[in-house]
C-alpha cells in the first residue's frame, strides 16, 4: 500500500503551488485595481466558467483521492474485508492496554485494530520513529472503533493517543509498540 | 500638538465624545471591548506559541494552565472579540441600511454587557480553576471530575450561558429592527420584510412570472441569514451547557451521575452540528455580506451578479445545516454515508459558495478602476486572500483519505483555522473598522497612516507565516492538542512564534493608533452616557 508520507508530499506540492498562485493573483489584482480601467463589468461567461471550474474541482478531488489513496476505499468497505491479523486494544485511565508488549506484523499483512475506550474519548495513532504520522482514528467510548491498515515498510512504530483527553493524556505514548517485519 | 496632548485629546483634538449619539457610543463600546478581548487572545496565543517552542519559556506555565489557556483562547476570540465587534457593527448597520432606528438600544446595551461579563466569567473560571475540556467538550471530558474542578467548571459553563443569553438578545434586536414600525411611521409590511430578509421571497421569485422586488438590501439579508445560524448555535450551546451543568451540580451535591447515560457519538454529532453553525455558517455568511457591503461602499457601484450573490447566501445557510460530519471523518462509528454526503460532498459546496463571494467582490472592485489603495480596501483584499487560502485547505482535510493523516494535526489549526480567522475574518473586520471609524466618530482623523500600513503588513505576514509553519509541522505529524517536551518540532515552532510576534506587534500598532486618534479622554468619553437624547444613528446635521 502506498505510504502516507508520499500522499502528504503530493498534497504539500499541490497546496504550495496553489498558495503561490493565489498570492500572485491577489498581488496582481491589488496593483491593477489602482490603475485606470475600461469601466466595463466582467463578462458573465468568465463568471460562469469560474463557477464550473469550482464545481469540477470540488467533485473531482474526492474521486481522485478515492482512486489513488488505497486506505480510503478500504476504510469504507472494511466490514467486508477479512483481516490477516487482529489486535484488540483497550484504553482506560489514560493508558493503553495492548494484547502483548510488542504487536508484530508481517509486511503487507492486512491488520485490523479494534480499540475500545472504557471512559473518555481518545485517539489512536501510529507514528514512525521520526514522529510523522502513519494514520489515526478517534476512539469514542461506547462504540466500535476499528481500522484496517497494510504496512509496507519493515520498521518500529509508536502508538500515541491523538485526541486530547485532559492534561493527564499528554503521556499516552507507547514507544516502538508495533514492529513490522519482512 | 505634543505627543502627550495627542494622547490625551486625540489627533488634532477632532474627536468629541460629547457629539456622539447613544447609538454611536453603543457601537464604539462594542468595538473597544471587542478589541481589548482580541488583545487578550493575542497575548494568550503568544504564551502558547512560546510554550510550544519550550515550556520553560512561557513564564512558568504548567501543562494544566497551558490547556486552560487553550480552552479559553478560541472562546474569548469568538465570543469576547468577534461576537462583540460583529454584533456592535451589525446593530449599527441594520438600522443604518434599513433607514430606521434600532428597535431597542437598551437591549443592545444588555447584549454588550452580558457578552462582556459572560466572557470574563468563563475566562476567569478557567484561569483560576484550570478547567480545560477545550472548546470541543468531547463527552464525557467536561464532566470528568477526576481531572477538573466541578465548581470551576460550573462557573465556566455559566459564563458561556450568559454569553448565549446576550447573543439571543442580539438576534431578537436584529429581527425586530427589520420588521418593526417606528412610532409615527406608516405600517411596515413585517411579513414581507422577514420573507425578503430570509430569502423566502427570492425562492418564490424563481417560480413567478412577475418578480417581486427585494424589500431589504443584500447586506441586511446576509446579516439576517447569518443571524439564523447564530440563534440555532446559541440554542445548541445552551442545551449542551445545561446538560453539563446537571452533571456538575449533581456532583457538587454528592451524586455521581453515570457518563454512559449520554451517548458520546450522538453528543459529538449534535455539538458539532451547533459549532459548525458558527464556523461554516454564520462566519461565512457574515463575511460574504460584509465583503459585498464594503465593495459597494468603496466603489459606489452596484454589486456584480447581485441576484446570484443573494441566492448563494441562502445556499450557504442550508449548507451550514448539513455540513457537520466533516468533523467526524475519523470517527469509525459514524455512518459512512454521512461521511461522504455531509462530510465530503456538502463541504465541497463551500468551495463554490465562498468562491462565488470572492469572485463577485473582486469583480465589483474591478468595475470601478482606478481605486485608491485606502486602508479599508487593502484590508478587504487581505480578508479575501485569507479565505482563498483557508477554504481550500479545509476542503482538503474534509476528504476521507486525507483526513486519516491530517485530523488533529497542526495542519487543521494552522492553514485552515488560524488563516481563516486571523487573515480572512479579522482583516475583513479591520476593513470595516477603518471604513466606519470616521462615520462613528463624527469625522475624527486617524493618527498615523504609517502605523496603519505597518498594521496591515505585520498582520498579513504574521498570520500567513504562523499558519504556514503550523501547517508544515502538521504535515510532519505534529498533533495540535498535546505537548512535545523534547523539541521535536522546534524549527517550525520557532518560526511560528516569530510570525506570532508580528501579529502581536500589528495589534499593538493598531491599538496605539486608535488610542492616539481618539485620545484617552475620548476612550473614557465613549463609556459615559450620551448627552444627546435621540434614537437616530448619527447626530442631526447643523
Amino acid at each position: 500500500m502506498i505510504d502516507s508520507n508520499i500522499v502528504l508530499t503530493g498534497q504539500t506540492i499541490a497546496y504550495t503551488f496553489y498558495v503561490l498562485a493565489i498570492m500572485a493573483l491577489m498581488g496582481w489584482f491589488a496593483y491593477k485595481v489602482t490603475r485606470v480601467g475600461s469601466g466595463k463589468v466582467v463578462k458573465p461567461a468568465i463568471f460562469y466558467s469560474f463557477v464550473s471550474f469550482l464545481v469540477v474541482i470540488g467533485v473531482s478531488l474526492h474521486i481522485v483521492t478515492h482512486e489513488t489513496i488505497p486506505w480510503k476505499p478500504m476504510d469504507l468497505n472494511r466490514e467486508e474485508i477479512k483481516a490477516d491479523k487482529e489486535f484488540n486494544i483497550t484504553m482506560e485511565n489514560h493508558e493503553f492496554r495492548l494484547p502483548s508488549s510488542k504487536l508484530t506484523i508481517t509486511k503487507n499483512e492486512i491488520v485490523r485494530f479494534n480499540v475500545e475506550s472504557k471512559d473518555l474519548t481518545y485517539g489512536f495513532g501510529i507514528f514512525r520513529s521520526d514522529n510523522t504520522m502513519v494514520f489515526q482514528m478517534q476512539v469514542v467510548p461506547g462504540h466500535i472503533n476499528d481500522i484496517l491498515w497494510q504496512f509496507d515498510h519493515p520498521a518500529l512504530y509508536s502508538i500515541r493517543s491523538t485526541e486530547y483527553s485532559g492534561p493527564k493524556g499528554i503521556n499516552m505514548i507507547v514507544r516502538d509498540a508495533v514492529e513490522v517485519v519482512e | 500638538m505634543s505627543l502627550m496632548q495627542t494622547f490625551t485629546n486625540g489627533a488634532q483634538g477632532l474627536f468629541k465624545p460629547n457629539s456622539l449619539t447613544p447609538m454611536q457610543k453603543l457601537t464604539l463600546r462594542f468595538v473597544v471591548i471587542g478589541l481589548i478581548y482580541y488583545g487578550v487572545v493575542v497575548i494568550e496565543g503568544m504564551l502558547m506559541r512560546l510554550f510550544e517552542v519550550n515550556p520553560s519559556l512561557a513564564l512558568g506555565i504548567e501543562p494544566k494552565q497551558f490547556f486552560a489557556i487553550m480552552t479559553a483562547h478560541p472562546l474569548v476570540g469568538i465570543f469576547g472579540s468577534t461576537y462583540l465587534i460583529v454584533f456592535g457593527a451589525f446593530l449599527f448597520l441594520v438600522p443604518f441600511l434599513m433607514k430606521k432606528p434600532l428597535w431597542s438600544i437598551k437591549l443592545g446595551n444588555w447584549t454588550l454587557w452580558l457578552i462582556t461579563i459572560g466572557t470574563f466569567v468563563f475566562w476567569f473560571a478557567g484561569f483560576v480553576s484550570h478547567y480545560s475540556p477545550l472548546y470541543t467538550l468531547y463527552w464525557p471530558l467536561p464532566a470528568d471530575f477526576s481531572q477538573f474542578s466541578a465548581l470551576g467548571g460550573t462557573f465556566f459553563i455559566v459564563g458561556i450561558a450568559v454569553v448565549m443569553v446576550g447573543t439571543s438578545f442580539f438576534v431578537l434586536n436584529v429581527f425586530k429592527t427589520i420588521v418593526y414600525t417606528p412610532a409615527g411611521w406608516e405600517k411596515q409590511p413585517s411579513g414581507a420584510l422577514i420573507s425578503s430578509a430570509l430569502g423566502i421571497s427570492g425562492i418564490k421569485n424563481l417560480f413567478r412570472k412577475k418578480k417581486e422586488e427585494h424589500l431589504v438590501s443584500l447586506p441586511v439579508a446576509a446579516i439576517a441569514r447569518g443571524t439564523v445560524d447564530t440563534a440555532l448555535n446559541a440554542g445548541i450551546i445552551l442545551f449542551t451547557g445545561v446538560l453539563i451543568l446537571v452533571y456538575m451540580v449533581a456532583y457538587l451535591l454528592g451524586f455521581d451521575l453515570k457518563h454512559t447515560a449520554v451517548d458520546a457519538l450522538l453528543y459529538k454529532n449534535w455539538f458539532w452540528w451547533g459549532l459548525d453553525l458558527i464556523a461554516d455558517g454564520m462566519v461565512l455568511i457574515f463575511v460574504a455580506g460584509t465583503w459585498y457591503l464594503l465593495a459597494t461602499l468603496i466603489t459606489g457601484k452596484k454589486l456584480y451578479m447581485e441576484n446570484i450573490a443573494r441566492s448563494a447566501l441562502l445556499v450557504t445557510l442550508v449548507v451550514s445545516w448539513t455540513v457537520w460530519s466533516h468533523h467526524l471523518m475519523s470517527d469509525q462509528a459514524q455512518p459512512g454515508i454521512l461521511k461522504i454526503l455531509s462530510g465530503e460532498m456538502v463541504t465541497a459546496f463551500e468551495l463554490l459558495t465562498q468562491g462565488l463571494a470572492f469572485f463577485i467582490t473582486l469583480a465589483t472592485l474591478w468595475s470601478a478602476r482606478p481605486l485608491k489603495m485606502s486602508h479599508p480596501l487593502k484590508f478587504l483584499l487581505g480578508g479575501l486572500l485569507g479565505f482563498a487560502l483557508a477554504v481550500p485547505a479545509g476542503i482538503m482535510q474534509a476528504d476521507l483519505g486525507l483526513n486519516r493523516i491530517l485530523h488533529n494535526t497542526q495542519w487543521i489549526v494552522g492553514p485552515h483555522v488560524h488563516v481563516a480567522i486571523l487573515i480572512g475574518l479579522t482583516m475583513t473586520l479591520y476593513s470595516a473598522i477603518y471604513f466606519l471609524f470616521p462615520i462613528l466618530t463624527n469625522g475624527a482623523k486617524l493618527y498615523s497612516d504609517k502605523l496603519a500600513n505597518f498594521h496591515f503588513w505585520a498582520h498579513l505576514l504574521g498570520g500567513i507565516g504562523m499558519g504556514a509553519f503550523m501547517g508544515m509541522a502538521g504535515l510532519k505529524g505534529m498533533l495540535r492538542r498535546t505537548i512535545y517536551f523534547n523539541g521535536e518540532f522546534n524549527t517550525y515552532m520557532i518560526l511560528a512564534a516569530i510570525s506570532g510576534s508580528l501579529l502581536l506587534l500589528a495589534f499593538l500598532a493598531f491599538f496605539y493608533n486608535i488610542v492616539m486618534s481618539v485620545g484617552l479622554k475620548g476612550v473614557i468619553g465613549i463609556f459615559m452616557p450620551s448627552k444627546l437624547k435621540t434614537a437616530d444613528l448619527l447626530p442631526a446635521e447643523e
